[in-house]
């Protein structure tokens, strides 16, 4: 079946279900619980905005798997579900996001990173090799999400690149600690952020230049890292080589890839994308805030939100009666740690915790599993939700923000019991 | 599947560059300036975003684009190009 056909058939199956008749079949349930939540498919995202589901094909950039296409120019794509039936993301599969269409292609050789600004001591710079053999290495098993991960499940749409559930990916993660570096150039007492800059840049010369910061404290954590290995190889062109940020804990927008330049700053980086972009209506999550840009009604997305997602069954599946349904998938968070993930079977009155998979640490993937009976014929719709060792729950309607980010809906998956 | 399957065949073969020329905007009035978004970015970032927003939506991504990201777009433009986004790849009209 193509793209276009199997996703009409979904959106059908779906909207089938939200009608007054498939509701009576399912039971007398109110009508916002029926609604269309994230409905896990392999490609084509029934919720997706129609233009989405028509454009994205399966593409694969060189090194890498055939990956869901969002866009060529800069290139966005986003893993296949599939991908995530195991904790570690592997590298050719691993999502690929880039703000501009300029992305040189460096290499390990000719590679300095700059470290500097006014409130640094000294201006220091290092090779790749300096970097490997001067410090001590550093590894930590994390999630790399984007912030609007699940921006095209937003009702109603809002503009950007619309992603189902696939851009993020978990991966070990191995290079040198940045408070390390920075310790080189030495920190003033007067420091507020520390400013990233990274090789890529803008066709045209006006449009602002992709640069990050983040709070002090924030960036001289013991598990920030400068790394330059992704699951024991070099970092894939496509995700940052030779060197990119690894924040654990924060969205990917802090993750500069092909990092080039970091500066220690005594003031507010107040560029486009701290600025303006990648910011919530403030107080409307209850992530950290970045007390040095609250310079603006709205404030910088920090962490992320607790989320799952289903990897073994998606929406319009059907199941044979009888035989147990195996719910599995991956929860992570902010970076507190998974503390369980429950399923639900009849639209949340009753959830059954899950059996939780190895934990490889508190900012990585971690694995769930449960069998739930498909005793009758009809409709199951297939629940979970994840809560985090800080008690934050996944959310059961969407907070709703312009630039549609952290979308953590409890997903429901609607199975034919056959 | 099977055209799934022969999508990514062809693309391993081809660049990129050569899979973006396959994205063409569709025929209407308008369609010559919004050519222009050629200069940053894929069309698919046109159809991607599809079909959602009115003429005032599509307004207001054209001016965040010349007024965030510098785009040399003319003003005087504007309009035809939200005009011809709203009826190409806008939001249907209310039944």
């Amino acid at each position: 079946m193509d793209n276009s056909s199997r996703s009409k058939s979904r959106r059908a199956f779906v909207a089938g279900l939200s009608s007054a008749g498939a509701l009576a079949a399912l039971g007398a349930l109110p009508r916002a619980l029926a609604a269309r939540v994230g409905g896990t498919a392999s490609l084509g995202l029934a919720e997706l905005p129609d233009g989405t589901l028509a454009e994205q094909v399966l593409y694969a950039l060189p090194g890498k798997v055939p990956l869901i296409k969002k866009t060529y120019r800069p290139p966005n794509f986003e893993t296949p579900v599939e991908y995530f039936r195991t904790p570690i993301t592997p590298n050719k599969a691993f999502f690929v996001r880039w703000h501009l269409a300029g992305i040189p292609q460096i290499s390990a050789r000719d590679w300095v990173l700059s470290i500097g600004g006014d409130a640094a001591e000294r201006e220091v710079k290092f090779t790749l090799a300096q970097l490997k053999r001067e410090f001590k290495p550093a590894q930590v098993t994390a999630v790399n999400q984007c912030s609007g991960n699940r921006r095209g499940l937003f009702e109603p749409h809002v503009p950007g690149v619309e992603w189902g559930v696939g851009a993020m990916g978990n991966a070990v993660w191995r290079g040198v600690r940045l408070n390390d570096v920075l310790a080189k150039a030495g920190v003033k007492a007067g420091a507020l952020e520390v400013v990233l800059n990274g090789a890529d840049h803008a066709p045209l010369d006006k449009t602002p230049d992709f640069v990050k910061s983040l709070p002090l404290d924030v960036a001289l954590r013991d598990e920030v890292l400068i790394a330059f290995e992704m699951n024991g190889e070099p970092l894939p062109h496509w995700n940052g080589f030779p060197a990119r940020l690894v924040v654990p804990g924060w969205t990917g927008t802090y993750w500069v890839k092909q990092l080039s330049t970091v500066n220690v700053t005594s003031q507010p980086e107040k560029n486009f994308w701290m600025s303006t972009a990648y910011r919530l209506p403030r107080g409307k999550f209850k992530t950290p805030t970045f007390a040095s840009q609250l310079y603006a009604p709205n404030e910088p997305i920090t962490t992320m939100v607790v989320n799952s997602l289903v990897t073994s069954l998606k929406s319009g599946d059907q199941v044979a009666r009888g035989k147990p349904i195996e719910v599995k998938g991956i929860a992570f968070d902010g970076g507190a740690g998974i503390d369980r993930v429950e399923i639900s079977t009849d639209f949340g009155a009753s959830w059954t915790r899950a059996r939780l998979g190895r934990d490889l640490g508190r900012y990585s993937f971690r694995e769930f599993s449960l069998s739930v009976p498909a005793r009758e014929r009809g409709s199951i719709v297939v629940m979970a939700r994840a809560t985090s060792s800080s008690g934050e729950a996944q959310v059961g309607e969407l907070i709703h923000n312009p630039a549609g980010y952290h979308h953590n809906v409890i997903q429901r998956i609607y199975v034919e019991v056959v | 599947m099977r055209i799934i399957v022969a999508i990514a065949a062809v693309a391993v073969a081809a660049s990129a560059a050569a899979q973006e020329s396959k994205v063409v905007l569709k025929e209407g009035a308008g369609r010559d300036k919004a050519m222009q978004c050629l200069a940053c970015h894929s069309l698919d970032y046109i159809q991607m975003n599809s079909r959602f927003m009115d003429k005032a939506g599509w307004t207001a991504s054209i001016n965040k684009m010349i007024n965030a990201f510098a785009a040399p777009i003319p003003k005087a433009d504007v309009d035809s190009i939200a005009g011809y986004l709203a009826e190409q790849y806008g939001k249907p009209a209310q039944r």
